[in-house]
């Protein structure tokens, strides 16, 4: 299963590469929805059906807003001179990665193995929540009954969203 | 905005209710299934998504959608938070308790309060989507005027 992980995930950063350098706006939206299906997959490679709905359904409206809101736009990257500080960023860049492999290495060795072992927290989560919630799902008795603040927070963050967009895209309002 | 061709058209009449029907059961059977109030709101509002572009609407609809979903959003998330209220208002010091008899795991009426959650965030969730999409569409309309 972990080779087959370890493909998926290749596949998602060469998509995600592919959208920042491509040079027509509609391929970069197409291709950056790679990450998210291959996202989808590997969710269900892992056992969680209830992480990749939501996954696959957001992503598939995202795309479609996405491609609506492109078809209108321009579609042509405008031209834009090479910077002469990039040769900074890049080593930049190599040196942090370097550095994040470097301690990553070593803070892996010290977890349990992949797929094993569970907090105390999700121990406790797991024995007899189907009783204590009454909800066969357990992944819905965790998310509206043992951590109620946390949906909550989400669903005003959704409506915060909404109201931020209703107010950005306001025309009337600002003459 | 315009409509598209009559294929797509009549596409979207046989898939739309199918899809309606297909998010419903999903936020229903949020506490049985893989799903719940967030994935089956986002395909309640795929549906309407796909039935306004298939079909397309012009501005005064648009608008009055709009108001309406964003009406039904605000009191989707507002039922939430009385729900969770309720065990408060009961007597004990618990916010989000789950109040009512637990039932038999497993069933379509079981779990106490929470499938009542799951149907009240699932009409948010769905309002939300349709509101951003409504307001992008508007803002176009507005421009193109």
């Amino acid at each position: 299963m972990e080779v087959a992980l370890s493909v998926i995930l290749i596949l998602m950063i060469l998509g995600a590469i592919f959208a920042i350098h491509a040079k027509d706006l509609l391929s970069a939206v197409i291709s950056c929805s790679i990450v998210g299906y291959g996202l989808v997959i590997c969710f269900l490679l892992l056992n969680a059906p209830d992480l990749a709905i939501v996954q696959i359904v957001v992503e598939t409206i995202t795309l479609v807003i996405m491609v609506a809101v492109v078809l209108d736009c321009t579609r042509e990257e405008p031209f834009t001179k090479p910077d002469p500080q990039g040769y900074i960023n890049i080593a930049a860049a190599v040196i942090i990665v370097v550095a994040i492999f470097f301690f990553l290495k070593g803070a892996t060795g010290s977890l349990d193995k992949f797929g094993e072992g569970t907090l105390r927290m999700a121990k406790y989560y797991i024995e007899g929540a189907a009783e204590k919630t009454g909800s066969a799902n357990l992944v819905t008795g965790v998310v509206f009954d043992f951590r109620g603040y946390d949906t909550l927070g989400e669903a005003t963050v959704l409506v915060t969203a909404v109201i931020g967009v209703l107010t950005i895209l306001r025309i009337k309002g600002k003459k | 905005m315009k409509g598209m061709t009559i294929i797509v058209k009549k596409t979207t009449q046989l898939i739309c209710g199918i899809v309606f029907l297909y998010g419903v059961y999903v936020i229903i059977h949020g506490h049985l299934t893989p799903g719940g109030g967030f994935a089956g709101g986002v395909i309640v509002a795929g549906s309407f998504i796909l039935l306004i572009l298939a079909f397309g609407s012009d501005f005064m609809h648009l608008t009055r959608e709009e108001t309406g979903s964003t009406i039904t959003e605000n009191f989707g998330v507002l039922v939430a938070l009385i729900i969770a209220l309720t065990g408060m208002a009961l007597g004990t010091k618990v916010f989000f308790l789950n109040w009512l008899p637990k039932g038999k795991v497993g069933e379509l009426i079981s779990a106490g309060v929470i499938p009542l959650y799951n149907i009240f965030v699932g009409i948010e969730v769905a309002a939300s989507i349709l509101t951003i999409f409504l307001a992008l569409l508007i803002f176009k309309e507005e421009l193109t005027r």
